[in-house]
């Protein structure tokens, strides 16, 4: 057996599908990391993908993953670097080919051993499930989902890091896994490298807690920090974060040196919060971390220690995301401007809801906005403002139908303002907007006995 | 003085609910946070912009508050028609309410 290390280094190199490109190829070259991580699974994620592999089943995963990986693997398997990715989308084992295939163009063939976590995805055993008393009920409504079962595009089941941990046990340089939760990718290394057991729960919150601050890159390190924004140095050069965790499950938060951005506590603290719920209970497959007992220290700098962290038992269950087909929607912009502008551009909008109220159209929701009054900030907004003299207010409309025709009627009706309503009007070159179809996320429970997750490995 | 001089903050969604994260400049600005920035009063905050309950979490340990905004977000996710339909910018929302410096 190989001795235990005192220190891992798992890198984040991206935040989710789309992040910036350059940031992994920095991450494995910037000094030295033990493990890369990255992220790629959003919640629609999982249903495009779905949709891709029902018309082709050599698709269905993060395409850009193995792009990624053509790019770093000379200096992985040169460093000895790990990967863990979340990129197999609904198809882990063709993702795993095609990461095999680049290998061995590269010459690695032989050298690389890929391991593939499977057993999340539900849609084939829907049906079954349904007919046992699994009625996957809406998180959010209470809803049984036979309500919407003939319009469901994907279901998968999250998983935790037990398997990527397996996976790496097993001697797999790169892991690629299905919808695994994005914290089981920096967890699930460091069970592995430091002997972690599943139900040491203060250290499995608190490598809960490490991939949840580096689970959205750069946003620890500087990237959407609203606390000094504007002095935070070199963003265009932003450093990926990296957890150098110890075994006793303290871990400092850094970035490679001569790289931009800035790690302190306030950085840290606002991705702690991002997308937080109860924060006494934040609960993976692997356990359920309390984030009031997270210490914060600047211990030099970019350098934040993290400590303190309790954990608790896992839950008995495991969320479940599915995607369903909901209806149609549309967006339909046009630029006013001074003198009074919004005025404008609210009689504009009297103007087309009147118009769509005289056509009959049913609509499940019609919502506009005002860009540059209050779209984002609402009434508050416009306290203190010199409303006939803001310079230009772009109206926004949207609809929401279950059915297509009313949508794609609304979108006929955006034009003909320009000439047949208020004045000053402008920014319509982008021509008439388009029907755009709905897949909506229902969020459900499942007893963990029902989900086995399955490792294979297999050689480039 | 205005809640931007006191605290910073991020913000996110989870389905149709915005969370808002909301952090002391300084800690010892904290308690005045917890006395002042009450869920009752960020629910009048954003009268008209949401259409549930607002609940408060405390963290001392890290000088911050988290709220949830239930209903914030039209549906949320691919349903909502907002700009913000993530919610991302309730945060700098939250900093426009008046404290009392007391």
């Amino acid at each position: 057996m190989t001795a235990r290390p005192e220190t891992v280094r798992v890198a984040g190199g991206q935040g989710f599908w789309g992040d910036w490109l350059e940031a992994p190829y920095r991450q494995v070259t910037g000094g030295p990391v033990d493990y890369l991580m990255m992220d790629y699974l959003a919640e629609v994620t999982m249903s495009i993908l779905q949709k891709q592999k029902s018309r082709d089943a050599k698709r269905g995963y993060a395409t850009d993953f193995v792009t990624q990986m053509e790019r770093i693997l000379p200096t992985v398997v040169a460093r000895g670097i790990k990967v863990t990715a979340n990129a197999g989308g609904v198809n882990p084992r063709a993702c795993a080919n095609a990461v095999a295939d680049v290998a061995r163009k590269l010459g690695f063939g032989g050298k690389l051993t890929i391991g593939i976590v499977t057993g999340d995805d539900l849609l084939g055993r829907l049906d079954g499930l349904l007919a046992r008393g699994h009625d996957l009920k809406n998180l959010d409504t209470g809803r049984p989902l036979k309500d919407v079962r003939d319009r469901v595009l994907s279901a998968n089941a999250y998983l935790g890091a037990a398997p990527v941990a397996l996976a790496l046990q097993r001697g797999a340089h790169v892991v690629i896994t299905g919808r695994v939760t994005d914290t089981g990718l920096t967890l699930g290394p460091l069970m592995h490298a430091f002997g972690w057991a599943s139900d040491a729960w203060d250290q499995i919150a608190a490598g809960t807690v490490a991939g949840h601050i580096i689970e959205c890159g750069a946003q620890c390190s500087g990237g959407n920090c609203l606390r000094d924004w504007s002095t935070i140095p070199d963003m265009a050069h932003v450093g990926y974060p990296i957890v150098e965790a110890r075994r006793d499950g303290t871990f400092d938060l850094v970035k490679h040196p001569g790289t931009g951005g800035r790690i302190d506590v306030a950085s840290v603290t606002e991705q702690l919060v991002y997308e937080m719920g109860d924060p006494h209970d934040y609960i993976t497959p692997d356990g359920v971390a309390d984030f009031t007992t997270i210490q914060l220290k600047q211990v030099g700098k970019d350098r934040v220690q993290v400590s303190g962290i309790k954990g608790k038992p896992a839950t008995d269950k495991l969320k479940v995301s599915i995607a369903y087909f909901y209806g149609y929607k549309a967006i339909g912009t046009l630029v006013y401007a001074w003198p009074d502008a919004l005025a404008k551009a609210r009689a504009a909008d009297h103007i087309l809801r009147q118009r769509l109220k005289d056509l009959g159209l049913n609509f499940e929701a019609i919502h506009t906005e005002f860009l540059g009054a209050d779209a984002t900030h609402g009434p508050i907004a416009l306290q203190n403002v010199d409303v006939a003299n803001i310079p230009e207010v772009q109206l926004r409309v949207g609809v929401r139908a279950r059915e297509e025709a009313p949508v794609d009627r609304f979108t006929r009706e955006i034009a003909p303002l320009i000439l047949n309503g208020p004045p000053s009007v402008t920014g319509f070159a982008g021509g008439r907007p388009k029907p755009e179809e709905i897949v909506a996320y229902w969020p459900a429970l499942i007893d963990k006995t029902m989900v086995q997750p399955t490792v294979e490995l297999i050689s480039a | 003085m205005r809640l931007v001089d006191l605290a910073h903050a991020r913000s996110g969604d989870k389905g149709d609910t915005a969370n808002i994260g909301l952090i002391a400049l300084r800690p010892r600005d904290y308690p005045l946070l917890v006395r002042q920035v009450t869920a009752a009063r960020v629910a009048r905050h954003f009268k008209g912009m949401i259409t549930g309950t607002v609940e408060r979490f405390e963290l001392p340990n890290l000088n911050a508050l988290n709220f949830l905004l239930h209903g914030a977000l039209d549906g949320g996710g691919t349903i909502s028609l907002k700009t913000d339909a993530q919610g991302k910018v309730f945060s700098t929302a939250l900093l426009r309410m008046e404290i009392e410096r007391r």
